[in-house]
């Protein structure tokens, strides 16, 4: 009879280091829209008892100037001073159509949650938002798709204008294609509070017409952003 | 085949039994000492080769469901392939996602996979098709899936890579899907430029008109509500998810 000897193989064993309640995160934001900007993208992580936004309340300042005009310069104070860890990659420019961004940090333990938000451009106060999201405990790749929300804060007439909170109309970066003259497509704002984004109306022309927004380019549907969190 | 006999400690009875299992052989392989009347043991050892194992076959049912108001669905494409993408959001589009997204011709993505099956026809608002594909032996393919939404410029739907890995024959699995822009037409909704009913116009065309990138689609303006031009009314308007897939295997 045969000896038959086998050669047994052990895989290498990875040990995971120990679990403590800080966790490095990835966070990778991807524009998955055919014609839209988002402004600079405000990445934080909080506490839970925190929130940036929450759909069906009043705008913050904070967030309606974000909405507006794409500033995070209010965000920011308001994340300094919860003690929220901020990313700094994704706050860095605009993000063109398709185009990703990402970033790591070290979360705090206390800073349970995700939360992202950025303008839409071009929009009067539409932004991408993710509201108070559970970081996960387990190590592992997470996908979450957002919406495109509206602050409530500015009436939709589509018509260039500035970014200011207050001041009517769209900002008008010079990578944005827009048209002029626009009338305007309602001077009016019906749901004051931040709510789902009834989309850009548009037209189809570049000189006149209700609105600066071109109809086969600027409108979208949700989702319009995916978001990949990388938990180590 | 190879047989080999030692001549041990032998009963005879035994041997009688020999030529049965000698007889696929030629004599000149075979060495037989033979001592009748003797007591003896026989060692037999049979080397052949190893038994080719039958192929399995690892089955699908993919079935598409219509849940546009007024988009047929060219024929799908359902495709196993090993590794890669047919489509993302951000890559530029290959030829064959070119032809499907603008013309409904699938030839071309089913030819990328290992194994690949396509819709018998269009599928219609409301309706679905199940489709069945088959690969052997492998367990761990990715799937994607592929149809056009006629009344549109490039607009399709689909699946692409699932990692099959996890699903167990019998296991289904389910989902939605949104819509994409090939980025290869630009959306005009013009007269003779969509292959579909509302228009019955063009369908592939080598030339690229627009982005140049995969994107999710921006939804069809219509004539009624703004777009001048276009041939599309209301009812060809669209939103997410468009179609419903269910997955199962069946094998």
């Amino acid at each position: 009879m045969k000896q038959i000897t086998k050669l047994l193989t052990v895989s290498a064993l990875t040990f995971a280091t120990t679990q403590s309640f800080a966790a490095n995160v990835t966070v990778e934001i991807k524009n998955l829209t055919q014609g839209l900007y988002f402004t600079p993208i405000a990445t934080v992580a909080h506490t839970s008892d925190s929130s940036l936004f929450e759909v069906g309340e009043m705008a913050s300042s904070e967030i309606q100037e974000m909405a507006e005009g794409g500033s995070l310069a209010g965000l920011t104070t308001i994340a300094t001073a919860i003690n929220a860890d901020m990313l700094a990659e994704t706050a860095a420019g605009p993000l063109a159509p398709t185009a990703k961004v990402s970033g790591s940090f070290m979360t705090a333990d206390s800073n349970t949650v995700l939360s992202i938000v950025a303008m839409i451009l071009p929009s009067n106060d539409g932004f991408i938002g993710l509201d108070n999201w559970t970081i996960p405990t387990e190590a592992g790749t997470y996908t979450v798709y957002l919406n495109a929300y509206d602050a409530g804060t500015e009436a939709n007439d589509e018509i260039i204008g500035g970014g200011a909170p207050g001041v009517p109309g769209m900002p008008a970066p010079p990578f944005l294609t827009l048209g002029t003259n626009g009338s305007g497509v309602t001077a009016t704002e019906t749901n004051t509070m931040i709510h789902i984004h009834p989309g850009n109306i548009g037209d189809d022309s570049a000189t006149d017409g209700k609105s600066d927004v071109t109809n086969t380019v600027h409108r979208w549907l949700n989702p319009v952003a995916k978001v990949t969190v990388t938990v180590q | 085949m190879l047989i080999k006999i030692k001549n041990q400690k032998l009963k005879l009875a035994l041997m009688l039994a020999l030529p049965l299992a000698l007889s696929a052989c030629s004599d000149d392989e075979v060495e037989v000492i033979k001592e009748v009347e003797v007591i003896k043991e026989v060692e037999v050892i049979v080397e052949v080769p190893a038994p080719v194992p039958t192929p399995v076959d690892v089955s699908y049912e993919v079935t598409i469901t219509n849940l546009t108001n007024a988009q047929p669905l060219s024929p799908a494409a359902v495709v196993l392939h090993a590794d890669g993408n047919l489509f993302e959001v951000g890559m530029v589009p290959s030829v064959e996602l070119e032809k499907m997204a603008e013309g409904g011709m699938n030839t071309g993505l089913l030819a990328l996979g290992m194994a690949s099956a396509s819709g018998a026809g269009a599928i219609g608002p409301g309706a679905s098709e199940t489709i069945s594909v088959k690969v052997q032996d492998i367990t761990d393919a990715k799937l994607s899936i592929t149809t056009m939404l006629v009344n549109t410029n490039d607009a399709f739907t689909g699946l692409n890579a699932l990692d099959l890995s996890s699903l167990a024959a019998g296991d289904s699995w389910s989902t939605t899907a949104g819509v994409y822009d090939a980025g290869t037409e630009v959306n005009s909704e013009m007269a003779g430029t969509m292959p579909g009913p509302a228009d019955g116009g063009e369908g592939f065309n080598p030339t690229r008109t627009d982005t140049g990138f995969v994107s999710m689609h921006p939804g069809v303006v219509t004539s009624d509500d703004g777009l001048t031009n276009s041939v599309l009314t209301v009812q060809h308007k669209f939103d997410n998810p468009a179609i419903h897939i269910m997955v199962t295997r069946t094998e």
